[in-house]
């Protein structure tokens, strides 16, 4: 007994050591599986289990119902039985398929930078840098906006007569872009907002994971005469792997979901995503079905396709991380 | 100890379960006494509250208590209505109900709602209204789910200063002479464009919107044929209005806008454009844009086409659901505050237009006029538009059908679409909200 541990247990402990007991002292009962301990725990779970169920397990099969009826919003559950025939629809309607190209171009022009960008920021920041703590604040302020106060500035940025990007290509000579009606610079402008929210937050995250790879590593390097920027190659790159495509997959599933930004962006309140449809995510497209179209059915199998989507990008990307692993721990 | 482990445990589970539960519980208006709490759901600004009718109908009745909870845009305020139609519950004792989803309403849910129709009082209510106001909210067989609050009857508003300075008349009654049709319209802008003296950037109208939402409702049908069927290749509204507008939007006329965009509303401010179809509820929205700066700048002519037919943008009514708990007092309170009386006050208050005749009849609307719009006689103006209006059926597919067109409108007017093209976009959008 330690002076340190004064909890109220010691006071009925006797002051004076008692001689050893030639007994064993009997096994404490804490860990015992007994039923009516655990009761609590089922109890303490059950809020949990209750709001997945009310909140994600029923949505997600009413959502798989749905999909299989021609429903109206206004109707959810009266519509009439139509197995798979939206599915075929959806197959079959150019607007999918558009929204589909939209979305991996969207998900393209933004993750692709936002990662290489938070890769070198993280780099950066790994230095021994005056204000440090500050820059890392910094980075995680853009996350912490909301998607609709930074969409409404980013537009106005954006804007084809008064925005000040606009103003500032023509100051130097350029011409003025009518980035909202165009096909590429209205994604290019989507992908800019998405990439500034979420750089500084996987920026952290590398951070994070280049801080736990051990010192020697670089000493070792630099011992063998490599630069910098070898370094960064050939030890940072390589320990980051795993953090990579966690990453990655992150930024995939949310590039699949991309809303809020195509919503809000043509300033307007239209789910169509530009007049021509050019920056409609699937997303926005199930929006536009379910609550601008009332077509709700329509809409539950745009949000299945979407999951199904995301399931085989993230089994894909376990597949490729277990190869590796494998593949790896045959080398050593 | 285990006991005060026990209880301490139970408590906590309680109180997890308690903190989950109370947040789907309702508060419903509990009536004290013989106190009765009326709700109205309703969106946007219906200015009942502001206008004071609330706290009158309060006093004339002081055993009714009113609530009203507001939804800031009618597009969400449907939604959650829909799911509550759906549901069969949660309504309000009274709800708005916008020209945009009254058709819905009417065709798949008029049972839900208080028929007017069976009212006693019925012929003198419906004696009050146009009969486009009062047949719109009917069904086939006769019910009539709401009444009418306010109209949108169409005028076209003109910058004075941009007129004079592209050496065009100023004065509204030559204004309106100079377009007694569309295709005059068109002409007038074609000359504004020629002027030299034209300020510089600015463009005639606004958005080719400005021409083809109110031409599209001066046809016999619009998107919509007898029974409220969706038809729009086929309906004259349809193909004249996007003739015209396309044609708008082609040469150049318009400035490129979309209609409710922010560049839009800068564009109010910055004079970008000489003309706008306006709508009665436009004008507070031009007023709020300019502020006291653009008092004098504007004015107000007739609707190009008015004297085939008016046109109407807007509007709305207020249904009483027939579930609700106090459905002969909700019924009653309805009917006051869409009565004559109450809408001639809103109109000389808050400047929503009435829906009933009798209200656009009386002197204090009809002899209105308006120091912001240089003097223009709106009430007469906007009397005038909505007495032309030949009524033209509506579908529950109307908000989107237009927007649909306005958006294919766009990408002609920015040059990446040519009409056809932007005629078949459309069409397929239609397609996606109508199949």
């Amino acid at each position: 007994m330690t002076l340190a541990d004064d909890s109220p247990r010691t006071v009925t402990a006797p002051a004076v050591p008692a001689p050893p007991d030639p007994t064993p002292p009997p096994v404490p009962r804490r860990r015992g599986p007994s039923l009516s301990r655990n009761r609590w725990g089922y109890a303490y779970v059950a809020p949990f289990f209750v709001v997945f169920g009310a909140f994600s397990l029923f949505p997600f099969l009413f959502t798989a119902w749905v999909s299989l009826h021609d429903a109206r919003l206004s109707d959810i559950s009266g519509g009439t039985f139509v197995g798979l025939d939206n599915y075929a629809a959806l197959l079959g309607n150019d607007f999918f398929w558009n929204a589909l190209r939209n979305t991996i171009t969207i998900g393209v022009l933004s993750t692709v930078p936002q990662l290489c960008l938070a890769l070198g920021l993280a780099h950066l920041l790994h230095y021994k840098l005056r204000g440090r703590t500050f820059f890392r604040t910094v980075m995680l302020v853009p996350y912490a906006t909301s998607i609709a106060a930074a969409t409404l500035v980013f537009a106005t940025l954006f804007g084809r007569d008064y925005g000040i990007i606009n103003t500032a290509l023509e100051a130097v000579g350029l011409d003025r872009v009518d980035w909202e009606s165009g096909t590429l610079s209205s994604q290019v402008a989507i992908a800019v907002i998405v990439t500034w929210r979420w750089t500084g937050y996987n920026a952290l995250i590398y951070l994070a994971a280049m801080q736990s790879i051990p010192g020697e590593l670089y000493e070792a390097a630099e011992m063998d005469g490599a630069s910098k920027w070898r370094q960064f190659l050939h030890v940072t790159i390589p320990s980051l792997r795993p953090t990579i495509l966690f990453t990655v997959v992150v930024s995939t599933i949310g590039a699949v979901q991309l809303f809020g930004e195509p919503l809000l962006f043509g300033g307007n309140g239209a789910t169509t995503g530009g007049a021509r449809n050019q920056y409609q995510t699937l997303g926005l497209l199930m929006y536009q079905q379910g609550w601008t179209n009332f077509n709700i059915g329509q809409a539950a199998t745009t949000a299945w396709a979407m999951f199904l989507i995301i399931l085989a990008v993230v089994g894909s990307a376990a597949l490729v991380g277990r190869y590796r692993a494998r593949r790896e721990g045959a080398r050593r | 100890m285990t006991v005060r482990r026990r209880a301490r445990a139970a408590a906590g589970a309680t109180l997890a379960l308690a903190l989950l539960t109370t947040g789907c519980g309702g508060s419903d208006g509990g009536d004290d006494g013989d106190q009765i709490t009326l709700t109205l759901g309703l969106y946007g600004t219906f200015g009942y509250e502001e206008a004071g009718l609330y706290d009158e109908y309060m006093r004339l009745h002081p055993e009714i208590t009113i609530e009203q909870s507001v939804v800031a845009q009618s597009g969400p305020y449907y939604q959650a209505l829909q799911t509550r139609l759906a549901a069969g519950s949660g309504m309000a004792d009274i709800q708005g109900i916008e020209i945009g989803f009254v058709s819905d309403v009417a065709a798949n849910h008029a049972d839900a709602f208080v028929d007017f129709a069976a009212e006693e009082n019925a012929d003198e209510l419906e004696s009050q209204y146009y009969d486009w106001k009062w047949d719109q909210a009917s069904t086939d067989d006769g019910r009539v789910i709401g009444l009418g609050t306010d109209a949108g009857p169409q005028a076209m508003c003109y910058r004075q200063d941009l007129f004079e300075q592209a050496g065009l008349p100023t004065d509204p009654a030559a204004v309106s002479a100079l377009w007694p049709t569309w295709e005059d319209y068109l002409a007038t802008g074609q000359q504004y464009l020629a002027s030299p003296t034209r300020q510089e950037g600015s463009a005639f109208v606004d958005s080719p919107n400005s021409v083809f939402a109110p031409a599209v409702r001066q046809g016999d049908t619009t998107y919509a044929d007898e029974d409220g069927n969706p038809v729009v290749e086929d309906s004259d509204g349809v193909q004249s209005a996007w003739a015209l507008a396309s044609q708008a939007a082609g040469d150049g006329l318009t400035a490129r806008l979309a209609q409710f965009s922010d560049e839009w509303n800068a564009a109010f401010s910055n004079g970008a454009f000489a003309t706008i179809a306006c709508p009665s509820w436009m004008l507070s929205y031009i007023t709020s844009q300019l502020g006291d700066e653009g008092a004098g700048l504007w004015n107000i002519a007739t609707l190009p086409g008015q004297s085939e037919s008016g046109s109407t943008w807007g509007g709305s009514w207020l249904g009483v659901p027939s579930s609700g708990e106090h459905v002969a007092e909700a019924t009653a309170l309805a009917e006051w505050l869409t009565a004559p009386e109450q809408q001639v006050r809103m109109f000389t208050e808050q400047g929503f237009f009435p829906s009933s005749s009798v209200a656009a009849e009386s002197p204090e609307v009809a002899g209105a006029t308006s120091d912001y719009f240089s003097g223009a006689p709106i009430g007469q103006v906007f009397g005038d538009a909505a007495a032309a209006v030949r009524r033209t059926p509506i579908s529950p597919y109307d908000t989107q059908i237009q927007d649909a067109f306005s958006a294919a409108l766009t990408t002609v007017a920015d040059g990446s679409r040519d009409p056809d093209q932007a005629y078949a976009d459309a069409l397929a959008a239609i397609e996606q909200i109508t199949g």
